[in-house]
């Protein structure tokens, strides 16, 4: 008896959730190890709209890490990833930008989110995004992405918080010649940020859950 | 002085320094920074010239390629 209650609750709980989520918009910047995988994350969670943004097309080195298919090479990596996470669930909505995300045009992209998702390549990318993001929209919560390559690291990977800024990642300065990226660490560091999001959307919008 | 740095506390001898002297003295050598001072955002060029005073909150987060 005590079971089937506490299966009864747990159900409630979700579908609260779900209903949560399903009205709920997050911006992904980038659709690379970071963004394709928070993607995925979030389509399974519920989430109802994803705006994502990427200028790339999916090449073979990608295969190793990012949430793309051996016959999606040259595909823009925006379209393609439309058709992976379609297949988890083709009632998400998606809005897709193919282009670099600009100064000019990053208000327009992500200013209805009501979280963003940083996943780009490059530190400078990620440097004047999170300045950009703190300046013109600092009322969305920003989670980021910074140290994800090599392997062996899941312990050092952290949390840091600074006001609406999540940072996630081992924070270790690595050669990437050397120290290449790998799947597991992406894939760790892209779940870690799928996590913040929920938090930020689920507990933070109803301290109640 | 005692001030929170990236959550922890951390004191330092004397009074007020710029950002740039705490960066110095903690071996923030990144290239790609973001730095906050009481949640405020502080760009590179201001980094010598700002003091973090006694009870200040100072957030210095590195930024690492990779995505």
């Amino acid at each position: 008896m005590y079971i089937c209650i506490a299966k009864i609750e747990k159900l409630t709980v979700k579908e609260n959730i779900s209903t949560l989520l399903a009205e709920k918009c997050v911006g992904i910047a980038g659709a690379g190890g970071l963004g394709s995988n928070v993607a995925a994350a979030l389509v399974r969670s519920g989430v109802g709209h994803l705006v994502i943004a990427d200028h790339d097309t999916v090449s073979r080195g990608n295969l190793d890490r990012q949430f793309y298919f051996s016959d999606q090479k040259g595909h823009p990596k925006v379209y393609a990833l439309q058709e992976n996470l379609q297949r988890i669930n083709s009632a998400t909505r998606l809005t897709l930008f193919y282009g670099r995300v600009t100064t000019g045009n990053a208000r327009q992209l992500f200013s209805g989110c009501h979280v963003v998702v940083e996943a780009f390549d490059m530190a400078p990318e990620k440097e004047w995004f999170a300045l950009w993001m703190t300046e013109n929209l600092p009322h969305i919560p920003l989670v980021m992405g910074s140290g994800i390559a090599g392997w062996g690291l899941s312990e050092k990977i952290r949390v840091q918080r600074s006001g609406n800024l999540y940072i996630c990642g081992h924070q270790l300065e690595t050669n990437e010649k050397e120290v290449p990226l790998m799947a597991p660490g992406v894939g760790l560091v892209a779940m870690i940020q799928a996590d913040i999001v929920l938090e930020i959307l689920l507990i933070k919008n109803d301290p109640s859950l | 002085m005692t001030i929170t740095l990236n959550n922890r506390k951390e004191t330092f001898h004397g009074g007020p320094m710029s950002i740039a002297r705490i960066m110095e003295e903690k071996s923030f050598h990144f290239k790609m920074l973001i730095v906050k001072l009481n949640g405020k955002i502080i760009s590179k060029e201001a980094f010598a010239s700002t003091l973090v005073n006694d009870g200040d909150r100072l957030d210095i987060i590195h930024l690492i390629s990779g995505g």
